[in-house]
């Protein structure tokens, strides 16, 4: 039953980026998206918490700050399960490229922080196609901080952790959220088999090794280009 | 005061919580009558001067609206409607069910995990996985799961006028029309109970009696548990 952990056997190739807020990973994987379309590739793209289904019961949970550790990883387990029953797997079995904006590893590091265990968000999501290529940008926390606090105001009430309750003050909340969340990340490389690209690079260098490394997997694997 | 117990991980930050109250569980299909025995049990657990509270799945306040919203979307896959459910019953959990039992109420639960088991494993879910889904569940003090046969099921539910889409199951299949659909469905969740009774310490009575022969081997079970 564990599917994550198998490779899949669709036509399609499945791409995810992973990341912490700041490091990079949709702006990389937008530039992949162009690329790959410019090489005629049949490309789909999906993002983390974007089901039109599960959308307004998660906007009212966080307005309402209902949302408890159990419930918030559930809300995002449901969401991301009809994204892949809906948008994930038909493409996949169509041959074309998924591009996945945050994936399963996310829920990983970040249910986990806020207390879930470990056994059973890997459980929940065991179901996941395993992707073929999954990147994870690791920049220095304080390059990802700059990058997200740039013109920024004010960090939203769970962006910044505060449920969690590790800071009255919404900056250091969210500094030492994103650290614990690193070091899930962290700990994952080597679990899921993560690409690690180093994101204190400029986004120039990054992408250069990510058209690399997807080449290369296309040279060994190759899909079917748009008719 | 007792510790609380779940099925597997539990929920983050209760793992040492104490629960006065008792979580009693009423299951059986729909037109079994749990409604009827809810409502009995209800009024005489109040009248021996008890907190009671009433709580059914699909009723809470974050996920409630949207569920009946995603019912009425055929397209929906079962791993989502699994998942949809599991975050109503959690919602319904940690912010009704537990606050109650820590204030040493009595909840009276119209239906349970056991139902999203069952229901989900006939989808052909794997058993496994929901049981680990379901590892923050609360273990409840006593389940009871009024039992009826199919064929003395099928006209209490058509005299209800309660034969629709959902309650017979139709998105599995089993048949072009409602009545043959319902009487196929229906066997199967009953089977379903029938297999996790003796897993889950679930206790059987049968509704084939009288509501007052029911009702009052319901109280005799509840009064032992205080």
């Amino acid at each position: 039953m564990n599917v994550l952990q198998t490779s899949h056997q669709y036509p399609g190739l499945l791409i995810v980026v992973e990341g912490i807020d700041g490091s990079g990973k949709s702006t990389q994987l937008q530039l992949l998206k162009t690329w790959l379309q410019q090489h005629e590739y049949d490309v789909f793209f999906t993002e983390w918490n974007s089901s039109s289904l599960v959308k307004k019961t998660t906007k009212i949970g966080k307005k309402k700050k209902l949302l408890t550790p159990t419930t918030f990883s559930l809300i995002h387990a449901t969401d991301f399960a009809d994204r892949l029953e809906q948008a994930i797997i038909p493409p996949l079995k169509a041959g074309m490229i998924v591009l996945a904006d945050r994936y399963v590893f996310t829920a990983f590091s970040r249910d986990v922080v806020r207390g879930v265990h470990r056994d059973w968000i890997r459980n929940l999501y065991s179901y996941a196609v395993r992707p073929d290529l999954a990147f994870y940008f690791r920049p220095s926390l304080q390059t990802a901080l700059d990058r997200i606090l740039v013109g920024r105001a004010n960090l939203k009430y769970y962006e910044a952790g505060m449920d969690l309750g590790l800071s009255h003050d919404p900056l250091e909340s969210f500094r030492i959220f994103q650290e614990r969340i690193m070091r899930e990340y962290d700990a994952q490389v080597a679990e899921w088999g993560l690409e690690v690209i180093d994101s204190n690079q400029s986004i120039e260098e990054m992408q250069a090794q990510v058209r690399e490394r997807v080449y290369k997997f296309l040279e060994e694997r190759p899909v079917p280009k748009r008719q | 005061m007792k510790k609380a117990r779940f099925f597997g991980h539990g929920l983050p930050g209760m793992e040492k919580l104490e629960l006065p109250g008792k979580l009693i569980v009423i299951e059986g299909t729909d037109g079994v009558g749990r409604t009827t025995h809810i409502n009995l049990l209800h009024d005489w657990l109040e009248s021996q001067g008890r907190g009671v509270l009433v709580t059914g799945l699909s009723r809470s306040p974050l996920i409630g609206e949207g569920l009946q919203a995603a019912k009425q979307n055929k397209l929906l896959g079962r791993l989502t409607m699994a998942l949809f459910y599991a975050t109503d019953f959690a919602d319904r959990l940690e912010h009704e069910i537990i606050p109650a039992l820590r204030a040493g109420f009595v909840v009276l639960a119209d239906r349970y995990v056991y139902t999203l088991i069952a229901r989900d494993t006939v989808r052909g879910t794997d058993a496994k996985w929901l049981r680990d889904l379901f590892g923050f569940a609360l273990i409840p003090d006593a389940v009871f799961y009024l039992s009826i046969d199919i064929d003395s099921l099928v006209p209490r539910v058509l005299r209800a006028g309660k034969l629709n889409y959902w309650e017979a199951g139709m998105d599995l299949g089993l048949a072009d029309n409602l009545f043959d659909s319902f009487h196929e469905y229906q066997s199967l969740l009953l089977q379903e109970f029938e297999k996790m009774r003796e897993e889950f310490n679930i206790f059987s009575i049968s509704s084939k009696g009288s509501i007052n022969s029911v009702q009052s081997r319901l109280r005799k079970r509840i009064e032992m548990l205080f």
